[in-house]
């Protein structure tokens, strides 16, 4: 079926017409966010040709559960659950084309091209987005407990557990550790001042945390109880302190600790406020149904409306209703969403969140992934990799110029050192290059940088199998056989050299595909299509050229080799 | 017809002693080299931080270093990377003492250095690279796994399509070939990447091609020539698909020229790498693939390498004017 130069020459014609086809340029549909916030269906026309990460921009992110703070009691069904909240949050985010695949049985691979903001993504895919409703104390307990605290805390600074505590108490700071409730707001910037050294040095031994953990009422601030305020620059230290197994027994049952989100001013001074809790949640986010960003009327200022569901809308209502009068925090992922108001009535299913001080795409950000849902655990990044657009953009022109600069180099050394026989290479060597394209396209395979780089170095190599052809035709010719012979006979004997090597040369890459990532599966993938097209163009459609040329000139006397 | 060495009969075999001892030359002060100061891994084997920036002026690196000590991150590398404003910052490990998980940590810590040193919206981050330790150790394992095992299946093949003398002597040529690559590696204090890897495992590739050329030839002249030597056959083999040789090794560099030269930063290693693997894996196609072919052929002669032939040969003994005496004239 091969023998007639027409069948050949069909061939040859499917497999250009192929490739056109897989290469024309079409329309594609990307949902993409729109200016408005919305997703939309966009149409897109561009070549069909899949650039991975490194060329287009984008980020990669890696990612398992974090066990670290919460033990996750079934890891599998976890990374589950986690990958189908971060499906639909990317799916919401809206960047064409997104990744979200499990890899392995712990990993989650995440690839997002060509998003500008790499901040904002990430918070998207690591927040929790644990919604939880809880009243403020109004036992006092952290008063209570404090003094215990701090006895216990000197205790363990004696013994030297913590070695930054208790090493160089000033006056000032011994005289905070005695009476800081009564301190004025001027004295209290002052402790504000004291307690930043001593976040850098040493605490004070007569009650760190007695210093540091002050009523509102001090800096003139509000009533609401079980509220307390931490000056920013101690609120590391305080909150690790407080974290410490020894210091917590204090707490009495039923009582939790929960920062504020974002730092507060009080005059020049910036504080943390720290709740004391109760520690029953009265709703959390699993009984959410839907959840929106607005701006509030009122103050102009972004907040998240929300929607709970029956039964969760059902026991709002009772809960609030026996807590009128009280105050509720709203907590998401344990951090408290701006100060807590008071219930004035029985709530039902309708709620929203203020988020104080932070943009309407950050309230947008805080919808989408409370609509997606919570993560069962929280997930820790153990990998990133993240281009610049213009990085990729970049990377692109230049493996273009190498390319170009590489292909005319080989196409002087060929016309030069072949002749006629030289201008059918370059022919076929113009056609590898569409038939590699096109078999891309086709598989939907992604280009990655050393991807290209493969494909710059494999225009140097495809022509390996015609100068093994042309090689072998010249030393038959040099034997004194006729030029048909020498054809035939260059392109039989070239041939098992060509398979050998070429085979040898493909399991190499399999095993490069197999073991590695990213960018350098897509060298594999390229390399690999690389010989597929070589041996392709130069064992068929450099034989057909051949045979065309030579049925054209049957009484050529020298073949121009 | 232009063409190079079309009758060349050089005596590539003869020589083979001082060919072993070029190489070494090359391959034992690059090792030692190595057990000295050790191999110069990336983040990705490593695990750590690497951001690539681009800055409006050009930056002082040592004020940069010291602000990074301030933050606690020691013995970070500053690269100046392509154009004289780009640079590449690595953190090797997470800031000492804090979770060694926590590469975003140091991330963060990096750009609070930068925006200390040039100003805030002074820079900007073109590239970020930040693997856990337990990411890169899977790498390393898996990128050495890649390269053992491909040596096998290639074993295999080459055993299944020609026989296991030429399987092994073949292998033997692709460590050679990988030694001498790591030394180079090493002396050049490359970096080793994903990418270099991958130009590792494709040299092994383009280096069994060459051999599997060569072997090819040997397998039809041994059918071809029975009278001849061993040796002879060899140099015949090697001269006859020399002209290819210096074809395929001028395009693949020229190739690999334009790589190096206008392929940019991040592609320079692999077309280093390619470009010295061009030459070992010529190299040892002819001087350590085929001496060791006939160091198997004459420790375990066996009728199927070349039909009924006597075993017996000598080893050393190379004969040029031989070989050079008859011109093929086989049809």
């Amino acid at each position: 079926m091969f023998a007639s130069i027409r069948n050949r020459l069909i061939i040859i014609g499917l497999l250009i017409a192929g490739c056109i086809f897989a290469l024309v340029p079409r329309t594609i549909t990307v949902r993409a966010r729109g200016d408005d916030g919305v997703m939309h269906d966009k149409q897109e026309k561009r070549v069909p040709i899949k650039y991975g990460l490194d060329l287009q921009g984008g980020m990669h992110l890696a990612l398992e559960l974090d066990q670290s703070k919460q033990v996750s009691a079934d890891p599998k069904r976890d990374i589950e659950l986690a990958l189908t909240v971060l499906r639909k949050r990317i799916d919401e985010f809206g960047v064409t084309e997104p990744l979200v695949q499990k890899v392995g049985d712990n990993r989650i691979v995440v690839e997002l091209a060509g998003i500008t903001d790499p901040a904002r993504a990430k918070a998207i895919v690591q927040r929790n987005a644990f919604l939880e409703f809880k009243i403020t104390d109004k036992t006092r307990a952290l008063d209570k407990a404090l003094p215990g605290m701090d006895r216990t805390l000197r205790a363990l600074g004696v013994k030297g557990v913590d070695t930054g505590a208790a090493k160089r108490p000033s006056a000032v700071e011994q005289l905070l550790g005695t009476d800081t409730a009564k301190k004025g707001s001027d004295t209290t910037k002052k402790g504000a001042d004291s307690a930043q050294k001593s976040a850098d040095t040493a605490a004070v031994p007569g009650g760190v945390l007695e210093s540091l953990i002050q009523s509102p009422a001090a800096v003139g601030g509000g009533q609401v109880p079980g509220e307390y305020l931490v000056p920013e620059t101690a609120f590391p230290r305080v909150d690790s302190l407080l974290s410490l197994p020894e210091v917590r027994r204090y707490l009495p049952r039923g009582v939790t600790l929960r920062w504020a989100a974002s730092p507060t001013s009080v005059g020049v001074q910036s504080y943390r406020y720290l709740y004391a809790l109760e520690e029953k949640s009265i709703v959390t986010g699993s009984n959410l149904e839907n959840a929106q960003a607005q701006l509030d009327p009122l103050t102009n200022g972004p907040i998240v409306t929300f929607e709970l569901d029956r039964a969760g809308g059902r026991k709002f209502g009772e809960e609030t209703g026996k807590h009128v009068g009280d105050y509720m925090a709203i907590i998401l992922d344990g951090r408290v969403q701006g100060r807590p108001p008071v219930i004035q009535s029985r709530i039902g299913r309708n709620g929203q969140i203020t988020l104080g001080g932070k943009g309407l795409q950050e309230a947008q950000d805080l919808a989408l992934t409370l609509r997606a849902g919570a993560l069962p655990i929280p997930l820790k990044i153990v990998e990133e990799r993240q281009v610049g657009a213009s990085l990729g953009a970049d990377s692109i022109r230049k493996g273009i110029t190498a390319g170009v600069v590489g292909t005319a180099m080989v196409i002087l050394i060929m016309v030069v050192y072949y002749r006629l026989s030289g201008v059918l290479a370059v022919l076929a060597l113009g056609l590898y290059v569409l038939f590699t394209f096109g078999g891309l396209a086709a598989l939907d395979a992604t280009l990655t940088l050393p991807g290209l780089a493969g494909l710059v170095l494999s225009i140097g190599i495809a022509v390996d199998a015609n100068v093994l052809i042309f090689e072998r035709i010249r030393e038959e010719l040099l034997l004194g056989k006729t030029i048909r012979l020498s054809v035939d006979e260059g392109f039989k004997h070239a041939m098992n050299a060509i398979v050998d090597s070429n085979v040898a040369t493909v399991l190499t890459a399999l095993f490069l595909f197999q073991f590695g990532t990213g960018p350098v599966k897509g060298f594999a993938v390229t390399l690999i299509m690389g010989i597929a097209a070589s041996m392709i163009t130069a064992v068929f459609v450099t034989r057909t050229f051949y045979l065309i040329w030579l049925d054209r000139r049957p009484a050529m006397s020298t073949l121009s080799i | 017809m232009t063409r190079f060495f079309a009758h060349a009969k050089y005596d590539f075999i003869g020589v083979r002693k001082y060919a072993y001892a070029v190489t070494a030359a090359i391959i034992i002060p690059g090792l030692v080299f190595l057990l000295v100061r050790g191999l110069n891994y990336s983040i990705e084997f490593t695990g750590g931080t690497l951001l690539q920036i681009s800055a409006k002026q050009v930056m002082d690196a040592g004020a940069l270093r010291t602000a990074l000590d301030h933050q606690g991150i020691h013995g970070a590398e500053i690269q100046q990377f392509g154009a004289a404003n780009e640079y590449v910052i690595r953190a090797r490990v997470a800031k000492a003492g804090s979770d060694a998980n926590d590469t975003q940590a140091t991330a963060t810590e990096v750009g609070r250095a930068l925006d200390s040193v040039l100003g805030k919206g002074n820079y900007v981050i073109q590239r970020t690279e930040a693997v856990g330790p337990k990411v890169g150790g899977e790498l390393r394992q898996k990128a050495f796994l890649a390269i053992f095992l491909s040596f096998f299946a290639v074993l295999a093949y080459l055993a299944y399509r020609f026989e296991w003398r030429f399987g092994l002597a073949a292998v033997v040529a692709t460590a050679h070939d990988i030694l001498a690559t790591i030394a180079f590696i090493g002396v050049m204090r490359l970096e080793v990447s994903l990418v270099v890897v991958g130009a590792v495992l494709s040299m092994v590739g383009y280096s069994l091609n060459d051999t599997i050329i060569i072997f090819d030839r040997v397998r039809e002249n041994l059918r071809k020539h029975k009278k001849e030597t061993f040796a002879d056959i060899l140099n015949r083999s090697i001269n006859e698909t020399l002209p290819r040789s210096i074809l395929t090794h001028g395009t693949s560099l020229a190739t690999l020229t334009a790589l190096a030269i206008f392929g940019g930063e991040v592609i320079r290693p692999f077309a280093l790498v390619m470009f010295f693997g061009v030459f070992t894996g010529t190299f040892s196609s002819i001087y350590i693939a085929s001496p060791v072919l006939m160091a198997i052929e004459q420790r375990w002669p066996g009728p199927d390498a070349r039909g009924a032939r006597a075993p017996a040969q000598k080893s050393g003994a190379p004969a040029p004017a031989t070989s050079g005496r008859k011109a093929p004239s086989l049809g």
